[in-house]
Order: structure tokens, then C-alpha cells, then sequence
């Protein structure tokens, strides 16, 4: 489904991606973890084409994007951003139906509505929430907010930027259980990008680690604790000492 | 350190920076002939560059009308040119303080504010989320403000001259003496069309510039708080500049023999 090979990206001298390759099969769902700073967000940027890359290919269903109708192109994706990026000026029902709104996807506002309720209720929040206005949420109703726009329009491809930075252990599993259910049932390929080790368990099939602009390690999830990758094992255990160097 | 180089420096940061806007100008303004359009993005920019900016427009036109005949009126008194004081209001109003002093109010209140809140948006990455739901941030972000400040600025101006003027009078005819049947007649008569158009023509530039310096100074802000506040400051600096740089133009063009 989503094929990316030999992809860099520089911001001035800060080598970013360094030849990052990456295979997702469709309806799978992968993590890429990877510690702070380390082009994990600008990967998915470059995927969206909101980041024009250096190098590379990256090809959504055999087509590389950047080619043909970019309308439609984006029409296929969803993205959970990390900080939520809910429009401040509108209701949560708006943002969650915003792509229902306008563009190709418009429907009258009364259906668009029923669909936002219908996404809220999916993310286990009530109607009573649709007309607050994103500024009265709190930081974990944001994110459920966030991840029913993500769904609203039933993409094929849903991206999750760090879907549970700044949430309590708690409403972290949460989010974590909704990302997989809805994953599971809506058969979407999903790239999710954190550092949280109980979200790369909770939500992936297969797992990527990105250090230094490479892919270090790719498996399946299963094979986390025994892959023999010195990146990874430091990684996954929290370790300070190892290939990675802890002051970057 | 070679001199000419840090002469040369700022000097070509300062082009590549009018390129840049010249450029976002364009780019802008080509989105008039490409749908799709938002009109309720339109109608709130409008709401906030025109109407919400009344109240202090209103009252610096007041304040300067109000002065500008007082100070008229000494000066005058100066060369017994005292009975000046309507037509000079008049046309100090309308071709220079007006469109000059309502395209810095507008510089002030509503350049900040769009930069303020299209940084804050970039840094929060709506911007990014815009693209991702199939919007383009230029047709629903840039736009509709610049527009707005098209059409409501030289409706602002037109508001301001008439106010301006009011004021002239109110201190015309209740301090400095003039009767008010004469002091309306000396403006009515003084003030050709000319006057009016070349006032509302420098609101639509100046509104033009203001929206613009907003958006651009927003759209390209740097991360965080600091970025945001950054963009902010640039942007009112930039369209102030340019403000007066281009009434200066204007004025030039209009009203040089």
C-alpha cells in the first residue's frame, strides 16, 4: 500500500532522513518508533507531501505521490496530529465533519452533523460535546476529537503523530485500544509514529525504528523483545547505555 | 569585516524579502479565478477587518478632525487665514490623514491580529491539517482576509474622512466660532471628487497591504511563541512601512502636476 525507498530530507545542514525505506502492506498497521528529534514526523510529512523530500520514492498504491489529482490523493488519509491541530475557531462538530463541509466530500450540514455525532460517539464522547469549541476541551478529549476527524471521511490510510504524548497512563490506554479497534474495523493501513512502548504494543503489527535518518530495524511485534538489534533492545528497554547516544 | 559587504547584506535580505512578498502576492491573488470559495471565511473577515474596526477608527478620525482644526485655526491666525479652517480639514481629511491614519489603525488592530493567529495556527500545525483535509490554506486562510481588506478598508476610509470632518466641525462651531450652515457649505464646496476617489483608492491599497502582511508574515512565522510573536511585530512593521511608503507613491501620482 505505501512503498517508500532511498527517501532524504535536509533542513540546512541537519540531515533529517538519510535513505529511509519502509513497506507497509495494506491494512497493516505500523509503528515507527524512534527517539525525540529523530525525523519520525517529517516522515509521514513527506508521505503527505506537506515536506517536498530530497531524494527518493515514495508511492501510495503503486502511484508516486506528488502524480495525478492531489484532491484526491489526500482524500484517501486521515491524520491524528500530535497536538490534535483542531481548528480553534470552529465547534468540535465542524472539526470532525470539516472535509464533510466542503470540497468533493460536501454533504448538506445535517448529515454532516449526524456523521460528526456518529464519529464523537465512536470516540466515546457524547453530544453534548459537539457545539464546546475545542479551547473547553481537555488534552485527552482533544485527541479523541482529533482522532473522529481523522475518521470522519472513512479513509483508507489513517497516520497517528505521537497519539498519546502529554495524556495520563491512563487515557493513554484509551486512546491506544480506540486507535487499534478502529483500525481493526475500518481494515485501514495505519502508520503511527511514537516513542511510548506500551502504544507500539497496544497498536502494532509490525514495527520500524528510525535512528539517525535510517531504518535501524523492521519486524513484527512479536519479535520486540528477542530481535538481537543492539538500537532496538536499547530502545525497547529504556537503556542509557548502547549505540544510542543519550545526549543527542 | 569588509564594509560594502555589511552594507550589501541587509540591502539584498531586504529585496529577496520584497520578492518573496511579491511572489505570495501573486500567488494570492491568482486564487480569485480559481474556485473553490469561501464565502463564510469572507463574511468573517469582513466582519473583523470593517465592521469590528469601527470603534477605533471612529475615534482616531474624530480626535485628528477635532485637532487638525484647532491647529489650522492657530496657524491661520497667523496670516489671518482663520476662515480656512473647513476646506483645510476637508482636504487634510480626506487625501491624506483619513486613508493614512485608518490604514495604521488597521496596520495596529488588524495585521497583528491575522499574523497572531495564522502563526499560532502553523505552530500548532492546523496549517498542516488544513492541507491534510484537502483545503488549500490560500484560498481559506489568505484569501478571504485579503478581500476583506480590500472592500472594508476603503469603506473604513470613507466612514473616517466623514468623521474626521465632523470633527473639524464640532470644534469648528462650538470653540473656534464658525457658523455651521457655512462650515458645511465651505467643505461641500471645497471637496471635488477627485479628492474623494484618490481616498477611497489609497484604502483599497492600504487595505490590501495590511491583510497581505498579516497572512504572509503568518503563513511563514518560525516555531513557537517566539516565532508567533516574531511574525506579529514583522508584519505590523512591514505594513506600516509600506502604508506610507505607498501614500507617498499615491500621493505622487494623484495630486503631482
Amino acid at each position: 500500500m505505501i512503498e517508500i525507498a532511498g527517501l532524504a530530507k535536509s533542513f540546512g545542514p541537519k540531515h533529517v532522513l538519510r535513505g529511509v525505506d519502509l513497506r507497509v502492506e495494506r491494512g497493516q498497521s505500523m509503528v515507527v518508533i524512534g527517539g525525540s528529534g529523530t525525523g519520525k514526523s517529517v516522515l509521514l510529512k513527506c508521505v503527505l507531501g506537506l515536506v517536498r523530500p530530497d531524494a527518493g520514492r515514495i508511492a501510495v498504491a503503486g502511484r508516486a505521490v506528488g502524480e495525478g489529482d492531489r484532491d484526491a490523493f489526500l482524500a484517501r488519509f486521515g491524520m491524528l496530529f500530535q497536538g490534535g491541530a483542531l481548528f480553534d475557531s470552529l465547534p468540535v462538530w465542524q472539526n470532525v465533519a470539516f472535509r464533510l463541509l466542503r470540497g468533493r466530500l460536501k454533504r448538506p450540514p445535517d448529515q454532516a452533523r449526524a456523521i460528526a455525532l456518529d464519529k464523537l460517539r465512536r470516540v466515546g464522547l457524547g453530544p453534548d460535546v459537539a457545539d464546546l469549541y475545542p479551547a473547553e476541551l481537555s488534552g485527552g478529549m482533544q485527541k479523541r476529537v482529533g482522532l473522529a476527524r481523522a475518521i470522519a471521511a472513512e479513509p483508507e490510510i489513517i497516520f497517528f503523530d505521537e497519539p498519546t504524548t502529554g495524556l495520563d497512563p491512563i487515557m493513554a490506554g484509551v486512546i491506544n485500544d480506540l486507535i487499534r479497534e478502529i483500525v481493526t474495523e475500518m481494515g485501514a493501513t495505519a502508520i503511527t509514529i511514537t516513542h511510548d512502548m506500551t502504544s507500539v504494543r497496544a497498536i502494532a503489527d509490525r514495527v520500524a525504528m528510525l535512528h539517525e535518518g535510517k531504518m535501524r530495524w523492521t519486524g513484527p511485534v512479536s519479535d520486540l523483545d528477542n530481535s538481537g538489534n543492539p538500537y532496538l533492545d536499547q530502545f525497547v528497554h529504556g537503556r542509557a547505555e548502547g549505540p544510542i547516544a543519550a545526549i543527542r | 569585516m569588509n564594509p560594502l559587504a555589511a552594507i550589501g547584506r541587509p540591502v539584498l535580505a531586504v529585496l529577496a524579502g520584497l520578492g518573496r512578498i511579491a511572489i505570495f502576492t501573486f500567488a494570492t491573488l491568482s486564487h480569485l479565478f480559481r474556485p473553490p470559495y469561501y464565502p463564510r471565511e469572507f463574511a468573517l473577515a469582513l466582519l473583523n477587518v470593517g465592521y469590528n474596526s469601527l470603534p477605533v477608527v471612529g475615534l482616531t478620525a474624530l480626535f485628528t478632525g477635532g485637532a487638525l482644526a484647532l491647529q489650522i485655526y492657530a496657524g491661520g491666525a497667523r496670516f489671518s487665514a482663520e476662515a480656512v479652517v473647513p476646506q483645510i480639514v476637508a482636504i487634510g481629511m480626506v487625501r491624506e490623514l483619513g486613508p493614512v491614519l485608518v490604514g495604521l489603525m488597521i496596520a495596529a488592530r488588524v495585521t497583528s491580529s491575522i499574523a497572531a493567529e495564522i502563526a499560532t495556527m502553523n505552530v500548532t500545525e492546523q496549517i498542516d491539517a488544513l492541507v491534510t483535509l484537502s483545503t488549500d490554506p490560500a484560498k481559506y486562510l489568505t484569501l478571504p482576509r485579503v478581500l476583506a481588506g480590500l472592500v472594508a478598508v476603503p469603506a473604513l476610509v470613507g466612514v473616517g474622512d466623514v468623521i474626521g470632518i465632523l470633527g473639524g466641525f464640532l470644534v469648528g462651531t462650538a470653540e473656534l466660532g464658525f457658523n455651521r450652515a457655512t462650515y458645511l457649505r465651505n467643505t461641500a464646496e471645497f471637496l471635488q471628487t477627485a479628492d474623494i476617489l484618490s481616498s477611497l483608492a489609497k484604502g483599497a491599497v492600504f487595505g490590501l497591504i495590511a491583510t497581505l502582511m498579516g497572512c504572509y508574515f503568518g503563513m511563514t512565522s518560525g516555531r513557537g511563541a517566539q516565532g508567533v510573536g516574531r511574525a506579529t511585530k514583522s508584519s505590523v512593521e512591514a505594513a506600516a512601512v509600506l502604508i506610507l511608503a505607498a501614500n507617498f507613491l499615491l500621493t505622487a501620482l494623484f495630486f503631482s502636476t
